[in-house]
């Protein structure tokens, strides 16, 4: 079966000052359709650069992809036109950001923001929805997300929530447009630990109640382990290696992989090696 | 033998205002907190946002006066007094706590001269960056052209400068990634060794902490609701909210996975905090009905 998401050796360069750095050495991944798949790398390693490469988010210049495809769902994302690749973007592919508070517009109200991006999504999908039904969908999809008090929040604005409420928020906005693929950009790094596992969950459980393909960026491997049975590991514009995610952390094969598992405090106490 | 840090009872609380500027309430960001570390012991305050413990840090520091209770390095009341040479502090983000506009050599002198450092200076920062295993003539460099593991390791030296007692580290590697994380905490726990360093660790991270401290306090709302040897407290939690803690820790392996306590979903999902006190605080009584 073909991948809902292949990456096939995709090489980018970012240009400044006359200087070229090689940014993206050939990287290819796949992610099945209902696959949970996660990338792994430290800062720099080129993660961030695959997933706005992906998203069609990398600013080009300074950025240049000189080689390599991005298949979704068997269409070339680098070779559509821009019109279909925007039509793409926040439907069938749909974004889960790391910091909610400066991904939420501060002036609006939550159901404001929500239901700019379901208009959009509905005229996309060529869907016809009056006001009352739009509201009912809004309603919805923060219920979906596990919130509290639906109708209180949809009234609210982003400052009267909590970090991991506005995370929630943020989550229902990439599932209004009822993607295929979702990708979390390191969802719950700037939150607590108890509210991280709380979203973390919430993922896990609408990736497989939903039957969605997820992609997690991220560079805690804790996060990797929870969240994914596939994993990509980053290093210096390259994957380093790959496989199922407790295979690869129980065997490492690289030396990249080990020193990195190794590097990780154990909540067991300290590990002989 | 004396404690290196004893906290008696500490207490500080925060008035809440209301949209008109009127005192309308107060907070305990801080509420009756104490614990000592024995000289050369690393004591570990896990917490969450807003369990009090960067207020904690601030008040040991000098940076706040508590409003209640007592802080007593080496079994001297330090409250009240300014300048606390004896502790240092290292802090979360090493990019903004270094001026970008001084040398590492500057940044590194500003404690040698506000303590009125009588040595040698230039011979003392160049010590200094040895010690922290950096270059000597690192110290004509400039923050922005080190990396996150190197402007730490600054930090370090710059808290080490005035040959503290005690040094406070405040989240001192949330910001590192975890390769450079663990070459800075094998750093500190040298430095702690060779120097006699007494450490007062606060994080969030538990897995860390596990492997860094030797005691530990667990804080939740300004009050320290369970403490012991670490490997005591996390094998078997006694709190709740421990326990919820060390749920949430996303961890790499199996053994560690099921080291992990069972929390009792409310609804499918994890509960808060405030959700697992109140279902506990509802299920005792009819517990003790029984």
């Amino acid at each position: 079966m073909t991948a809902l998401l292949s990456v096939q050796g995709l090489s980018v360069s970012f240009s400044t000052y006359g200087r070229t750095a090689e940014v993206l050495k050939g990287v290819s991944l796949d992610v099945p359709q209902g696959a949970q798949v996660a990338l792994v790398g430290e800062s720099g390693s080129g993660k961030s650069v695959t997933m706005k490469a992906i998203m069609g988010l990398l600013p080009q210049p300074p950025a240049r992809i000189h080689a390599g495809k991005i298949m979704f769902d068997g269409r070339d994302l680098l070779t559509l036109p821009e019109r279909e690749r925007v039509a793409l973007r926040g439907t069938a592919m749909s974004m889960v950001f790391q910091d909610p508070m400066s991904s939420l517009n501060p002036v609006w109200t939550i159901e404001d923001q929500l239901t700019t991006i379901l208009k959009y999504a509905d005229r996309r999908l060529g869907r016809d929805r009056d006001r009352r039904g739009r509201r009912a969908r809004v309603i919805e999809v923060l219920s979906q997300v596990r919130m509290r008090d639906p109708e209180r929040v949809a009234q609210s604005f982003p400052i009267m929530l909590s970090g991991g409420m506005r995370q929630r928020v943020l989550i229902a906005m990439a599932l209004l447009s009822e993607p295929r693929l979702l990708i979390a950009d390191e969802p719950g790094t700037a939150l607590d630990v108890t509210t991280q596992a709380q979203i973390l969950k919430l993922l896990r459980d609408l990736v497989e109640a939903q039957g969605l393909a997820l992609l997690m960026i991220t560079h805690n491997l804790g996060v990797v382990r929870e969240t994914s049975n596939y994993v990509y590991v980053m290093n210096k514009g390259e994957i380093v290696e790959e496989g199922p995610t407790a295979g690869l952390f129980a065997e490492p094969r690289q030396q990249y992989t080990r020193d990195l598992i190794a590097a990780v405090p154990r909540l067991t106490g300290r590990v002989a090696l | 033998m004396t404690a290196a840090l004893e906290i008696r009872d500490l207490v500080k609380t925060y008035p809440v205002r209301n949209a008109f500027g009127r005192v309308s309430g107060a907070v305990r960001a801080v509420d009756g907190v104490s614990f000592t570390i024995p000289s050369g012991g690393v004591y570990g305050l896990a917490g969450e946002s807003g369990s009090g413990k960067s207020t904690i840090a601030r008040m040991i520091m000098g940076l706040t006066e508590p409003d209640e209770g007592d802080i007593l390095i080496d079994g001297v009341s330090v409250l009240g007094q300014g300048e606390r040479a004896k502790v240092q502090m290292v802090f979360q983000n090493p990019g903004a706590s270094l001026n970008p506009r001084r040398t590492v050599g500057q940044s590194i002198k500003v404690p040698l001269v506000a303590h009125t450092y009588q040595g040698d200076r230039k011979g003392r920062i160049g010590d200094l960056l040895d010690m922290v295993q950096l270059p000597r003539h690192f110290a004509d460099r400039y923050p922005h052209e080190l990396s996150g593991g190197q402007k730490q390791r600054v930090a370090i030296a710059r808290a080490l400068a005035v040959s503290p007692r005690l040094l406070v580290l405040d989240e001192p590697t949330s910001a590192l990634d975890v390769s450079v994380q663990a070459k800075v905490i094998d750093l500190l726990e040298e430095l702690g060794r060779q120097l006699g360093l007494t450490y007062l660790f606060i994080s969030h991270d538990l897995s860390l902490m596990r492997n860094f401290a030797q005691t530990v306090g667990v804080l939740y709302l300004g009050k320290i609701v369970e403490t012991g040897p670490v490997a005591r407290v996390f094998e078997r939690p006694g709190h709740d909210y421990t326990r919820l803690l060390l749920a949430s820790v996303p961890v790499i392996s199996t053994e560690e996975a099921a080291m992990r306590p069972v929390i009792p979903l409310i609804n499918g999902e994890m509960p808060t905090a405030e959700d697992l006190m109140a279902l506990r605080a509802g299920l005792n009584p009819k517990e003790t009905a029984r």
